[in-house]
């Protein structure tokens, strides 16, 4: 039987695996923004799994609210990955710290 | 080992071994490729918990938007990534010291942690049975109701981004000729039109 334990050690796996991409990738900004969603992707398991043991649809209302900002993330960062590489022609982090102001 | 046990099992070492690739592979379009089967496979574990509307939207969110949305911006950037990628060895220790000292800490919490005993008390929403109602039919119920004003904030909260990525991304280029309809509507064809008289074997 796959209990509770289970769907929580997936969580935290991909949650360290997102940690460890932004570590890793620390020149490509969309493979960072990845990760991120990597992470989310995480903590929304773990919401889920907790709602569905528990009997809680609450965990699944806030799944739902974790997703909408996730979405408005990927959307805003990528705009501002396009605008960035408009001016630079590189996406390298190194790179970020030129936009003072 | 049951067929649900069977899918679990197969559904969690597809998400963390896609993930894994997420971060490692070399062409970032195969690093969106593996993110959208993580997607996939996430929402086969939703569906295995019993949120059927979740995992849907999982697939239609992540998969259908967000992912394409960076296969899009992949696509577009003409980024060297072989470039970005060169120095990835140099990383890999510290990234994987700070990835094994976090796993240790969740596995220390994971040694100690219990569910409180009043838990089931505590339930802010409690599910109703599934001969009851559906899964969405009940979520939908709540989203309307007791969440309503946390909902509009989420449409708002969208609104903004999509208000703000428009205004990042939109860029007014002034050598292009463009189209200026107020200017054609108020031409005055007496003013634009100028008769010329032409002596025969002449020309102007």
């Amino acid at each position: 039987m796959i209990g509770l334990e289970h769907y929580l050690t997936v969580a935290a796996a991909l949650f360290v695996i997102g940690i460890f991409g932004i570590f890793v990738n620390r020149k490509n900004v969309i493979i960072i923004l990845m990760s991120i969603e990597l992470m989310l992707l995480a903590v929304n398991i773990n919401f889920v799994a907790f709602s569905s043991y528990l009997g809680d649809l609450a965990g699944q209302v806030f799944t739902l609210f974790v997703l909408t900002v996730a979405a408005a993330e990927a959307a805003i960062g990528l705009a501002i990955l396009v605008c960035f590489f408009r001016t630079r022609g590189s996406i390298a982090v190194e790179d970020v710290n030129v936009m003072k102001g | 080992m049951g067929f649900a046990d069977f899918a679990f099992y197969l559904f969690a070492i597809t998400v963390v071994t896609a993930g894994l690739f997420v971060v490692v592979s070399r062409n970032p379009v195969h690093s969106v490729l593996w993110l959208i089967l993580a997607f996939l496979s996430s929402a086969g574990l939703f569906v295995l918990l019993g949120a059927e509307f979740v995992a849907m939207l999982m697939i239609i969110v992540y998969v259908g938007a967000v992912a394409v949305l960076f296969l899009f911006v992949v696509m577009m950037l003409d980024v060297n990534f072989a470039e970005l990628r060169g120095e990835l060895a140099k990383f890999v220790p510290l990234a994987g010291l700070i990835g094994v000292i976090l796993l240790m800490e969740l596995a220390l919490v994971f040694g100690t942690w219990t569910g409180a005993e009043n838990a089931t008390a505590l339930r802010d929403a409690v599910a109703p049975a599934l001969e009851e109602t559906h899964n969405t039919a009940a979520l939908g119920l709540l989203i309307y109701t007791k969440y309503i004003y946390l909902f509009q904030a989420a449409g708002l909260i969208l609104l903004v981004a999509m208000i703000g990525a428009i205004v990042l991304t939109l860029r007014h280029r002034p050598d292009i000729k463009r189209q200026n309809v107020l200017s054609q509507i108020y031409r005055d064809p007496a003013e634009q039109m100028e008769l010329k008289d032409v002596k025969p074997g002449q020309g102007l």
